[in-house]
């Protein structure tokens, strides 16, 4: 808890945090009232959350195609809608991205870390009055393990060997050591379910603080307050409305004209413009995702390091990060880890823009012609104009970019991780060790840019199984150092992720984790009237 | 999408129609001319009987098209989901997926099979009315569809019973004072409104209607719980859209139509016999100018039932459109194809109905010589 107090006080001296949020934070987690609330005793008081009222959220990213099977969720309503009426085993802490309980109450790993064993809370009940038991969560994590399973967890899961129970407890046995195992279980897609969903995957039957009391895809979902919910510090309000809003400036409308409380994915060039509302309030959260230009660096040109530099140094990051992101977002330094993991490697020296390097790394590569990067708005938002800006910038080196523009239609399986340079995006994962593991890694899937070193390989599988933190973030040091200095990564920047409320919403966390305070936002905020 | 929506009604049906087959080309070329030279050579039942009583030949020659017509439209369909890059496991799972995930659904769904095996089992299902389950949602295909046609059919209802009567009644009163004020003020709102994309013409009236003065419903999702009056404040502000989208084309339909039925000889006589201006447009000049009149009006129709996609979206309506292009986007094709039969279907019924209703306000197309 030392390390919250600490990053909390350091968040309010940094303004990063106001007086109200850090109030609402501190009492919305009672846990840490212990130790907040001395220090802002009386204020805490104040603040308390009101319970009542119903919530309205304006989301975008339904689809009439979405499948209530948690494991198959992928669109941001989705997850909400996982978060509202579902819990994990694990969830993470909201500012410092640690492992804290939830329906295991704690955990214990062998010494290689190889073997966990989780204690599975007692007394939870699900949503049609059956007692959770150990035997639902071995279901659950059977079924995104399985072999035929189309979880969206599947990846996560796959280093699980064995599970089983013991007693009442939970042990799971990886087929090497793991050391952020807990964090893995916080994924969205691992709900524990009645049976592990077997029976009805579809269900919606949860221990979760809302019951689904209506479902239509890709349209609406209701939700009213679980009344038997075994946590008391979550799920103020009374009912939950969200609203499938795929139009920006349908959100916008509505969320101005008072009809939704709360919107996601507001536009970084409208942002200002929303802000002139009297009643709406901007929600600015620093988090993991990163928008990024790919190189192949197996595929000429780009198998030449000197050219891979000469592109590094020709993004003009400021730049991209004001035109781009309209300022909402940090400039990125070519490794996919920024300060908000656990462990980050501090005082790598900021990848700036220059010229001269660019034009004399291009020079040394001996290449000549242009070079072409394909994109398209599916990327990112605004990834064709941050690939005409690129181009812009490089010219000034001496190097010519083609920019081709690519139908966003089956841009990801016909372009990303198939073209040798594209621009793409990456959403955080819990850990250092998941993100280079997912796209870094030799034998990974996802590794787009053909990152094929086995050295790299080897300090990430001895990381993994590391528990000494101080061992542990010497060796994502160097990682990061041979992505950003060898790898095929042109990171210009993290995106934050912008969602705006009404005033009258109160204790609003802004959790790291992901988008939408960690999609908990419907069961974190209260209304105020 | 836009304004340009109905105006490609015709193009689209008429080459439809004519490339479907042989037999049809006398039937799709003109109404006038049911009888072609081979059944005359020799006469049979069908010649005697589409002699005897060619309304109901030409209604049952039209439904007999039909169905040849919505089983091509499958096939393009079907061809044309196959075409886009990508199928339904890469798509749906996007930047997600892993090569074990997309095979795990590939094999579920049966996607290994070649593409005339799953056209043809998609076919067998379809004859007998089972459309199949959503790939992506495993829900029933039918009673999604239910649902979203029905919100559709709602909004096009009422977007039709205010524009329709709107637009005729406009169009003649634009003819009573043609080329004087009235005319001319018609004519440039209306104008004004088919100009704007219709998107535009929704953010308009969400944003004085909505934000500023706060007395429209917005968004206008519905849902099963809503009661009537709630829907119809809901559907208020889209409505409103699609009238004005509509608007100008049947309301300038109507006007060139009368006009040009004005310059005939009974109209002359008709005001020479000192009927009123207004007596003369309803009761002599209308029923002559009525058939092209339809003719756009069913086009219209067709177009608030399958071309509204983008008002849904900007005013969070779930209707077929999205539901249509949400399933297009994962390359869901059950719901794909039902989507496009039922736009199909849509678009020929209407168009039968509209001939077979210019023929009887004209007697003259009945008994072809």
């Amino acid at each position: 808890m030392t390390d919250y107090t600490r990053y909390l006080t350091s968040q309010v001296a940094l303004g990063k945090m106001n007086r109200r949020e850090f109030m609402g934070r501190a009492a919305a987690f009672g846990v840490t009232l212990a130790v907040a609330g001395t220090m802002f005793d009386t204020a805490a008081k104040a603040q308390e959350p009101k319970r009542g009222g119903n919530l309205k959220l304006g989301l975008e990213g339904a689809a009439a195609t979405d499948s209530k099977d948690p494991a198959k969720a992928l669109s941001q309503f989705m997850f909400v809608v996982g978060r509202n009426w579902g819990d994990m085993l694990v969830e993470s802490e909201p500012l410092t991205g640690q492992p804290v309980p939830a329906l295991a109450e704690s955990w214990e790993p062998s010494a290689d870390a190889s073997t966990w064993t989780f204690t599975i809370r007692k007394g939870v009940k699900f949503h049609d009055g059956k007692e959770l038991t150990v035997d639902d969560v071995i279901k659950t994590l059977q079924r995104h393990t399985d072999e035929k399973s189309e979880s969206g967890a599947l990846g996560v899961m796959k280093s699980i060997k064995e599970i089983k129970a013991d007693g009442d407890k939970l042990v799971l046995t990886l087929t090497e050591g793991n050391a952020d195992l807990p964090l893995l279980l916080t994924d969205y897609h691992l709900i524990i379910q009645p049976n592990g969903g077997l029976d009805d995957p579809n269900a919606q039957i949860g221990t979760g603080p809302y019951k689904v009391t209506s479902f239509e895809a890709g349209v609406r979902a209701t939700f009213e307050r679980n009344k038997d919910d075994w946590r008391q510090d979550r799920g103020f309000v009374d009912t939950i409305e969200m609203i499938a809003m795929n139009d920006a400036t349908a959100r916008i409308a509505a969320l101005s004209s008072g009809q939704v409380h709360y919107i996601n994915r507001v536009d970084p060039k409208t942002v200002d413009l929303l802000k002139r509302a009297p009643t709406v309030e901007i929600l600015s959260t620093s988090g993991r995702g990163h928008y990024v230009f790919i190189m192949h660096c197996n595929t000429a040109p780009f198998d030449n390091n000197d050219l891979r530099m000469a592109l590094k140094y020709a993004m003009d990051r400021e730049t991209m990060l004001e035109k781009v992101l309209g300022g909402y977002g940090k400039i990125g330094n070519d490794f996919p880890i920024n300060e908000t993991y656990a462990l980050f490697p501090e005082g790598i020296e900021q990848r700036a823009y220059d010229p001269d390097k660019a034009a004399f790394h291009y020079k040394k590569s001996g290449h000549s012609g242009s070079v072409l990067l394909r994109t398209s708005d599916v990327a990112f938002p605004g990834a064709v104009d941050a690939a005409v800006l690129y181009q812009e910038s490089a010219k000034k080196a001496g190097i010519e970019i083609e920019v081709k523009r690519e139908p966003g239609d089956g841009y990801w399986s016909n372009v990303w991780n198939v073209q040798p340079f594209s621009t793409s995006y990456w959403g955080g994962r819990p850990t250092q060790d998941q993100m280079y593991s997912t796209a870094y890694l030799s034998t990974a899937d996802w590794n787009d840019t053909r990152f094929l070193r086995p050295d790299f390989d080897k300090i990430l599988l001895e990381a993994r199984s590391e528990l000494d933190e101080a061992k542990r973030k010497d060796m994502y040091r160097t990682m990061a150092m041979m992505v950003r200095d060898e790898g095929g990564l042109i990171l210009p920047m993290f995106n934050d992720f912008v969602n705006a409320c009404g005033k009258n919403v109160k204790g609003y966390v802004h959790d790291i984790g992901n988008d939408m305070s960690n999609g908990y936002v419907a069961t974190r905020v209260w209304l105020d009237a | 999408m836009t304004g340009g929506g109905p105006a490609h009604g015709p193009e689209l049906t008429a080459t439809a129609a004519a490339g479907d087959s042989p037999q049809s080309a006398g039937v799709a070329g003109s109404v006038a001319s049911t009888g072609t030279p081979a059944i005359e050579a020799a006469p049979s039942f069908w010649a005697k009987f589409s002699k005897s009583s060619p309304l109901v030949a030409l209604i049952v020659q039209r439904f007999a098209l039909s169905i040849g017509l919505l089983f091509a439209v499958s096939l393009m369909i079907f061809g044309g989901v196959e075409a886009l890059p990508g199928d339904f496991a890469t798509t749906y799972l996007g930047q997600s997926a892993t090569p074990q995930a997309i095979e795990n659904i590939r094999k579920d769904l049966g996607l290994d099979q070649p593409a005339t095996t799953r056209y043809v089992q998609w076919l067998g299902g379809a004859i007998k009315g089972d459309f199949g389950k959503s790939w992506a949602s495993r829900n029933s295909v039918s009673e999604q569809i239910g649902k979203r046609l029905g919100n559709s059919l709602f909004l096009a209802f009422f977007a039709a019973i205010i524009s329709v009567p709107l637009a005729v009644g406009l169009g003649m009163l634009a003819v009573q004072y043609r080329n004087r004020l009235p005319d001319k003020i018609i004519n440039v709102i209306s104008l004004a409104a088919i100009s704007l994309p219709e998107f535009f013409v929704g953010y308009l009236l969400i944003l004085f209607f909505a934000v500023k003065m706060g007395i429209a419903t917005f968004p206008a999702t519905v849902y099963d719980s809503m009661t009537l009056g709630q829907r119809l404040s809901a559907i208020a502000l889209p409505t409103a859209t699609l009238v004005l989208v509509v608007l100008a084309h049947m309301m300038r339909m109507t006007r060139a139509a009368i006009l040009n039925v004005m310059s005939s000889a009974y109209v002359e006589t008709a005001e020479l016999k000192g009927l009123s201006g207004l007596r003369i447009i309803a009761r002599h000049a209308a029923p002559n100018a009525v058939a092209p009149v339809i003719n756009v009006i069913a086009l219209n129709l067709a177009y608030l039932v399958v071309g509204v996609v983008v008002v849904e979206v900007v005013f969070v309506y779930p209707g077929m459109g999205q539901y249509m292009v949400d399933a297009v986007t994962v390359r869901d094709m059950p719901v794909v194809q039902a989507c496009g039969l039922i736009f199909a279907a849509f678009y020929i019924f209407l168009n039968m109905f509209a001939d077979i209703l210019a023929i009887v306000a004209n007697p003259r197309l009945r008994h072809p010589r």
